[in-house]
């Protein structure tokens, strides 16, 4: 399609024809207590350290609840509980009815799906669709998976005993906050370890709905332990002698400080950390899956995702009808309360997060970027950003090489395979990469160059439990997931 | 009796498939078990570790991107060249470290390490790989792939069978190295560096440095291009400074601290594990 032809063809009315009625989700279903405490030893404590600290619901600024910052001293009877547990109740269980209590767990949270789902949204800001579609079914599918191998382990690495670690403490982000914890929790469990985990300072709430079902599920007091509190717990929970092994999901400069900071122990450790994904769209490619595609991939979940698709490569025979095409799409895109079952992008997860990616921004606009916004109305309160393209950038330009972790798609073009795949691996990260194209053996030939831990292959932000998940170079250590995400909370012997 | 004086080897590093001295021209003298002068051994310095890295990079995508067959034949090739120097090595041993039984047993299971990871190149991406069922319409698969640059700090016992079973399951999996050799036993590894230059295996896949692993241990684990360190030196200091330069680029580190190599149990596919990442692939299943 030439310039001409799309500047003359007409543009959609999305705003005057394609309106939605407002259809939200009634929050009045569930129950926030207003002060949450810690819970160690199958109960709930108030924190030693006396602090507490506002979680806050980013669409519309109020407070939600009162959570507590767990210390030192909480930190360390956490641990002293998690120590406690796996010396008795659940290193003495046998291996399957340690499934049956995951299983058990599982089955509750289905139960209860849609109170996690609408307490998900107003504590993250992602949309219901999301949290009810993908979040909540993922958690639910986690745990039912690793629940089914804690019988099974051995059949997973044939001719060695594979052996529990002991206490795992475990930290994780803001961005998927449930199912990140379902990702730690499930399969430490399923290993036999128990477990020390702080979730993050502005989503607490989902993890502590957990505690309550964790707590009716009848489990050990002791395997789930759960710190809520900010940077110092977390660091807390890494200086903790009685800690066997470390899981973190976060940002690189913070794995990176976790790294250094357990060097010369013993302590085992599994880093999930940033990306910079590139999606790299062919000229062959179907245009319009692709531009879905592209659009899941960097504004799903506000972009608060790890390994968000935030660099579209698009090969030039194809990118003006291409970029044309996805700044239509984006005009329909619906930016508002997370709580309406027609929004598409929810809230910015905190005033820091929102001030962060809007400084990228302001220093694209300073510099010779073309920076584009979809046109769509925001809420007068909360922490919005609209959805943002980003043309005109080098491959030296902060928007292309930094993690932005928003709704902010930077855009350069390539002539040949070969120079896709330079400009893709140019990045100190490696989790995942896109690859939009008709033709099979090309997917390969790209999959196989990318050096990254995920390639999604004219599809994108796709996971699933059985499926093995994390990066490559400086986006982390080791895998969640699949029977590669097992070896992490396990020793081997012969 | 002949009066012929024997001709000495004069012994070199080994980066991007040649021989040379170090640029420093440092040199530090090895002992035999008698503590008599064996061998002056290059001393090399951090300009020599990173051209070792910089030839182990450019190597790295050609050696990962041979077939697995292939690889497992230049494995199989570097065994082939072992026996042939079998005597040479036993020789070497024996005046360095061991006594002559242990010296031929140590090269007998050199040999035979060597084979054994020729033989897995082909196998373990298969035993490693899995096809995982998604609940949604995609097919969905993992598989390893070779880390990229690995930094091999060889161990003080098992002067060529510890260097062999390091490097080994490295280059197996597709990664190439650059090897700190033991400070007591370089000269053995400057034999063997002979021995992988005369067996195919592409100039770069594997660096052989001989030189005090306080100068080049720090370097090497704060080095950016490096991807992971492998350490079987036994030295808690410097397993401590590797773990902590290691952030610098979220390295993988492993230490194979107290192995004894000699034993037959010390092989197996989880050290070609120790340097893989899994890729996951998904595709959407449809017409």
């Amino acid at each position: 399609m030439s310039e001409k032809e799309i500047t003359t063809r007409q543009n959609l009315h999305f705003d005057e024809l394609w309106a939605y009625d407002p259809a939200p989700e009634s929050p009045d279903y569930v129950k926030i207590e207003e002060k949450y405490d810690l819970f160690i030893d199958g109960r709930f404590q108030e924190p030693e350290s006396g602090r507490y600290l506002r979680t806050v619901n980013p669409s519309n600024e109020t407070v939600l609840a009162q959570v507590a910052e767990a210390g030192k001293k909480d930190v360390d009877k956490a641990v002293t509980a998690a120590r406690k547990a796996y010396d008795g109740a659940w290193s003495k269980m046998a291996a399957k009815e340690r499934g049956k209590y995951l299983f058990r767990i599982a089955r509750l949270l289905q139960e209860r799906a849609r109170e996690f789902a609408i307490i998900e949204s107003m504590d993250c800001g992602k949309p219901i669709r999301e949290s009810r579609d993908i979040d909540i079914p993922q958690v639910i599918a986690h745990f039912f998976y690793h629940a089914g191998w804690a019988d099974k382990l051995e059949y997973a690495f044939p001719g060695y005993r594979p052996r529990p670690l002991g206490v795992a403490g475990q930290i994780i982000p803001w961005n998927f906050p449930l199912l990140m914890a379902a990702w730690k929790i499930a399969p430490a469990l399923a290993a036999g370890n128990t477990v020390v985990i702080k979730p993050a300072e502005t989503t607490p709430l989902t993890a502590l709905k957990l505690a309550e079902l964790i707590r009716d599920a009848g489990l050990p007091p002791g395997v789930v332990n759960i710190v809520t509190g900010a940077g110092q717990t977390g660091i807390e929970i890494v200086n903790h002698p009685g800690i066997d092994k470390l899981a973190f999901t976060g940002s690189t400069e913070v794995g990176k400080l976790i790294q250094k900071a357990v060097a010369g122990t013993d302590k085992k450790y599994t880093l999930e950390l940033g990306g910079k994904a590139a999606n790299i769209v062919f000229d062959d490619a179907p245009v319009e899956q692709a531009v879905e595609g592209i659009v899941n991939g960097i504004f799903f979940n506000q972009g608060h995702v790890c390994c968000a698709g935030s660099r579209l490569l698009v090969q030039e025979g194809v990118a003006d009808e291409l970029v044309y095409k996805l700044k239509m799409r984006m005009e329909s895109l619906i930016v508002g309360d997370p709580l309406d079952k027609n929004t598409d992008i929810g809230a910015i997860n905190s005033k820091d997060q929102l001030d962060r990616i809007l400084g990228f921004l302001a220093e694209g606009v300073e510099g010779d970027q073309k920076i584009y916004q979809s046109k769509c109305d925001l809420p007068e309160k909360g922490y919005w950003c609209r959805p943002t393209l980003v043309e005109n950038v080098s491959q030296s330009h902060r928007i292309v090489q930094e993690e932005v972790f928003g709704p902010v798609l930077s855009i350069q073009t390539f002539r040949t395979p070969a120079e896709a795949v330079t400009l893709a691996n140019n990045s100190p990260y490696g989790l995942s990469g896109g690859v939009w194209t008709d033709k099979g053996s090309k997917i390969f030939k790209i999959g196989k160059g990318i050096r990254a831990g995920v390639i999604w292959a004219n599809t994108f932000n796709k996971f699933d439990p059985t499926s093995p998940f994390g990066g490559y170079k400086e986006s982390g250590i080791g895998r969640e997931g699949g029977i590669h995400g097992l070896l992490p909370y396990l020793e081997l012997s012969q | 009796m002949s009066n012929r004086v024997n001709v000495l080897k004069t012994c070199k590093l080994y980066i991007g498939g040649k021989f040379s001295r170090s640029e420093s021209e440092h040199y530090f003298q090895v002992l035999d078990k008698k503590q008599k002068p064996l061998a002056n051994l290059c001393r090399a310095s951090r300009k020599d570790l990173r051209n070792a890295i910089q030839a182990a990079r450019k190597a790295q995508a050609d050696w990962a991107g041979r077939t697995a067959y292939n690889r497992g034949q230049i494995l199989y090739r570097m065994a082939e060249m072992l026996e042939g120097r079998r005597d040479q090595f036993i020789t070497e041993l024996e005046r360095a470290a061991v006594s002559r039984r242990n010296a031929e047993n140590e090269v007998d299971l050199a040999i035979d390490r060597l084979v054994h990871y020729a033989g897995w190149t082909d196998k373990y991406p298969a035993l490693f790989s899995s096809v995982n069922p998604v609940a949604s319409a995609h097919f969905n698969f993992s598989i390893p792939e070779p880390t990229g640059v690995v930094g091999v700090i060889a161990p003080d016992n098992g002067a060529l069978i510890g260097l062999v079973s390091l490097i080994a399951p490295v280059i197996a999996g597709g990664n190439t190295c650059v090897v700190i050799s033991s400070e007591k036993h370089g000269s053995i590894a400057c034999t063997l560096a002979e021995i992988i230059h005369s067996s195919d295996v592409p100039g770069g896949v594997v660096n052989m440095l001989t030189g005090f692993r306080a100068d080049l241990v720090p370097h090497l684990s704060a080095h950016m291009d490096v991807n992971a360190v492998l350490s079987a030196a036994d030295d808690t200091d410097q397993k401590k400074i590797i773990q902590e330069n290691a952030h610098l680029n979220v390295k993988r580190v492993h230490f194979y601290d107290g192995t004894d190599w000699l034993k037959e149990q010390s092989q197996s596919p989880y050290y070609i594990m120790d340097f893989q990442e899994i890729k996951t692939t998904w595709h959407p299943v449809g017409t």
